[in-house]
């Protein structure tokens, strides 16, 4: 009996990845190849401070000494990092765009088929409460509402312009928590980054708006390298968002940027990710590879980083945001979902560093899998012998869609204070065609009923999120998950 | 007019014929009960009936409340009324019951073209409902139906067709693995819930389930046909005389 469904499994998997397009835009690219060379001209074109021409290189010879990382649960072939440009930007009328009207039309139109509103009319006719930096290819293409931030003493905006405008603060913080001996993605990221976004809240001040980077990738056979580096000085708060997609291409793409996060006395930073960056096919063509690493200091006492990251897109995902709890009573936490369908694969999770005393830490790790796709928690909490009273408390819940996907648990513990405190809970639930026929037996369609369990299954993560971005990221998991069951 | 007029009906699980022609007609308000042997394809029928893809109709024409029900995918055949109480309910985690229900009722009510209902006329329904099968708070907080006990399940999937308001009530096997008391109280709830357009159709091993939900028609199922069809008084003799007189046809 063929039963009329509303759509047929396959028809709803072939779904079209939605900000699949191309902008056509005259760009200012590197030719392939690194060698020290390319670093200097990046930093060159940058018209860069000495010290950070000098980093970068040393940076890239260190890079040269390195092989890439083979411990994750991650299958793709080498990359040819000869074959890739290092540097693309688009050409503007003026160097560096002092208002909207500078910037290419076809820009803004990219943003706004992107749903990102570059225009402060359009944000303010709205409700202006997100600050917006927005990263084509590698450069900063447009920060919102820089002036209203001055007011209060904020700096937001392009990393290029921080060096410029404010060198003594990116050269105190910059590769403070992730040096550039840190490992093989991001020393690569420190020789070659290109932009990315640097924030400064300065003591006391509670940031009055939501910040946000949209990153987005164009151009073909060049790798994404951003870095973007948010202090928030004694007693600060922020609450910060990024946000990225990618055209629909079918070679691989490079993705292997750098957040550092650090939170003097008193101070909180909240750092939300939504990451959709192209998946590749359903046969697993193209992709984006998002080789990331993202670190948190609570440096002062009583300081506060969370991390709450929903990882839909790219064809492999490898990032642990981490938080060293360095001041005493400092918190941090790490709030993931991350959803792998088809042939996606990720292999992401945290890494808690209790050094301070009475430092707390929470993980809640929530992965979905479905089709034929991997995905795995990776976690590591470690207590050093000065944390006295540490706690931890981690769960890790998987869920399946399905029988061919995996889901992968590895939690790491390393405890060297007897009065650490630490607590792990992992369950994994499968979702099969008898959990799907049972709510459509109670009136709720295939699409219903898997966003109402997929919803269900994350809501602790969601909670985290600022109100929009909890609606976008549900959204986004529905599209992720169509056609998963069948 | 019949509200179910199954024709003929023949289905296939997993390539082996197991419904061999069955035909049954239910008017409204009517109960029918169906006994028969393990493996005789009454829960096959039941899953026929709600549009479980994984039973392949291959012959034969269901009239569901004048639609043609090959018309209707499951959640169209739910919203059109028919409600299928499951012999092995399924565990959902991570989604409570309550916001199951809220979704489902809400669904159903769209399709009959009622306002949904809000959180709060939602919960006045759930208070008014959670009477019919006295079921326990602390079990509509939970994810639907996990780590229920076998009972609570059963009880479960009672309450959530009182809140459904189905047109049709398909019965596979409540009453297994309910205790006595629960037995009595959930047929107490089952009998609340007839009224002159709604009918029942109750599949079950004991004539026992029968002394509370008293039916109109009973019907005895053996390899997938219905051999035989009478009063209330035809389940008395099966549990008298069994399925022996059948067991000729294929060694029951
Ligand atoms: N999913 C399935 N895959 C393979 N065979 C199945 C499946 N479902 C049912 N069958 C077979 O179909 C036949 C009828 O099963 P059905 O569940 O309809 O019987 P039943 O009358 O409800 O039995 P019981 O009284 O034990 O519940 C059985 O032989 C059973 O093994
Ligand atoms: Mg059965």
């Amino acid at each position: 009996m063929k039963i009329k469904d509303e759509k047929s499994f396959d028809e709803l998997t072939d779904k079209e990845y939605k900000y699949g397009f191309v902008t056509d835009i005259e760009t200012d690219t590197l030719p392939p190849g690194l060698n020290e060379g390319i670093v200097r001209e990046i930093s060159r074109r940058k018209e860069e401070p000495e010290w950070l021409t000098e980093w970068r290189v040393k940076a890239y010879h260190h890079w040269t000494t390195l092989t890439p990382p083979e411990w994750a649960k991650v299958e793709f072939p080498p990359i040819d990092y000869q074959a890739l440009s290092y540097y693309s930007a688009p050409k503007q009328k003026i160097d560096a765009p002092q208002s909207l009207d500078d910037i290419d039309p076809e820009l803004l139109e990219t943003y706004k088929k992107l749903g990102i509103p570059l225009g402060e009319q359009e944000v303010l006719a709205g409700v202006a409460t997100v600050a917006v930096d927005a990263v084509f290819d590698s450069v900063s293409v447009a920060t919102t509402f820089k002036n209203n931030l001055e007011d209060v003493g904020i700096i937001f905006g392009s990393f290029s312009d921080a060096v410029k405008e404010h060198p003594e603060l990116v050269k105190k913080y910059l590769g403070t928590v992730v040096p550039y001996k840190d490992n093989y993605y991001a020393t690569l990221n420190s020789a070659v980054f290109s932009d990315g976004s640097f924030c400064y809240i300065p003591k006391g001040v509670r940031c009055p708006m939501e910040l946000s980077t949209y990153f987005r990738i164009n151009a073909a056979n060049t790798g994404q390298f951003e870095r973007t580096l948010l202090i928030a000085d004694e007693g600060a708060y922020v609450s910060y968002l990024e946000g990225c997609t990618a055209p629909q291409r079918d070679e691989n793409q490079l993705h292997a940027a750098v957040v550092e996060l650090i939170a003097h006395k008193d101070a909180q930073i909240k750092y939300s990710t939504v990451q959709n960056w192209y998946p590749g096919n359903k046969e697993g063509k193209g992709g984006i590879y998002n080789f990331v690493t993202k670190r948190g200091h609570c440096r002062g006492d009583n300081s506060k980083i969370s991390w709450t990251q929903v990882e839909t897109g790219s064809a492999i995902t490898w990032k642990y945001p981490s938080c060293i709890l360095k001041g005493d009573n400092s918190v941090g936490e790490f709030y993931s979902v991350a959803v792998t369908n088809n042939m996606q694969q990720a292999d992401t999770g945290t890494k808690m560093v209790h050094v301070g005393k009475n430092t707390r830490s929470t993980i809640i790790s929530k992965g979905i899998s479905a089709g034929k796709a991997q995905n795995t928690y990776r976690g590591m909490v470690k207590v050093v012998e000065t944390a006295e009273n540490a706690r931890n408390y981690s769960q890790c819940d998987s869920m399946l869609i399905g029988d061919r996907c995996g889901a992968h648990t590895f939690p790491y513990i390393d405890i060297n204070n007897p009065t650490a405190q630490v607590e792990h809970e992992a369950t994994t639930t499968k979702i099969g065609e008898d959990q799907i026929f049972y709510c459509n037996q109670r009136g709720l369609d295939t699409e219903e009923a898997i966003s109402l369990i997929v919803n269900g299954f994350c809501k602790e993560v969601f909670k985290e999120l600022p109100m929009e971005f909890a609606v976008e990221a549900q959204k986004l998991l529905g599209i992720s998950l169509e056609g998963s069951v069948g | 007019m019949a509200l179910l007029d199954i024709k003929n009906l023949h289905a296939n699980v997993a390539g082996n014929k197991i419904l061999k022609g069955i035909n049954l007609t239910i008017n409204p308000g009517e109960v029918h009960a169906i006994m028969g042997p393990n493996g005789s394809g009454k829960s096959t029928l039941a899953n026929v009936l709600a549009g479980n893809e994984i039973y392949e109709k291959t012959q034969g024409k269901i009239q569901f409340d004048g639609a043609d029900l090959d018309d209707l995918a499951a959640h169209e055949r739910a919203r059109a009324g028919l409600f299928l109480a499951f012999q092995y309910p399924v565990e959902i985690a991570g989604i409570s019951n309550m916001y199951f229900l809220k979704a489902a009722v809400n669904a159903v009510r769209e399709h009959r073209g009622e306002e949904q209902l809000d959180a709060m006329d939602f919960l006045d329904l759930i208070e008014d409902k959670k009477q019919v099968v006295k079921i326990r708070d602390d079990l509509l907080g939970r994810a639907v139906n996990s780590g229920f006990s076998g009972g609570e399940k059963k009880r479960n999937e009672i309450f959530q067709m009182a809140m459904l308001e189905p047109k049709l009530g398909i019965l596979d096997e409540t009453d297994s693995g309910l205790d006595i008391d629960a037995l009595r109280i959930v047929s107490d709830g089952v009998n609340a819930l007839r009224t002159p357009d709604r009918s029942f159709l109750v599949i079950t091993h004991y004539q026992r389930l029968l002394d509370y939900i008293v039916p109109d028609f009973v019907h005895v199922m053996v390899s997938g046909e219905i051999v035989k069809s009478g009063g209330k008084e035809l389940a008395l003799e099966l549990e008298n005389d069994g399925y022996a007189s059948w067991a000729g046809e294929e060694g029951v």
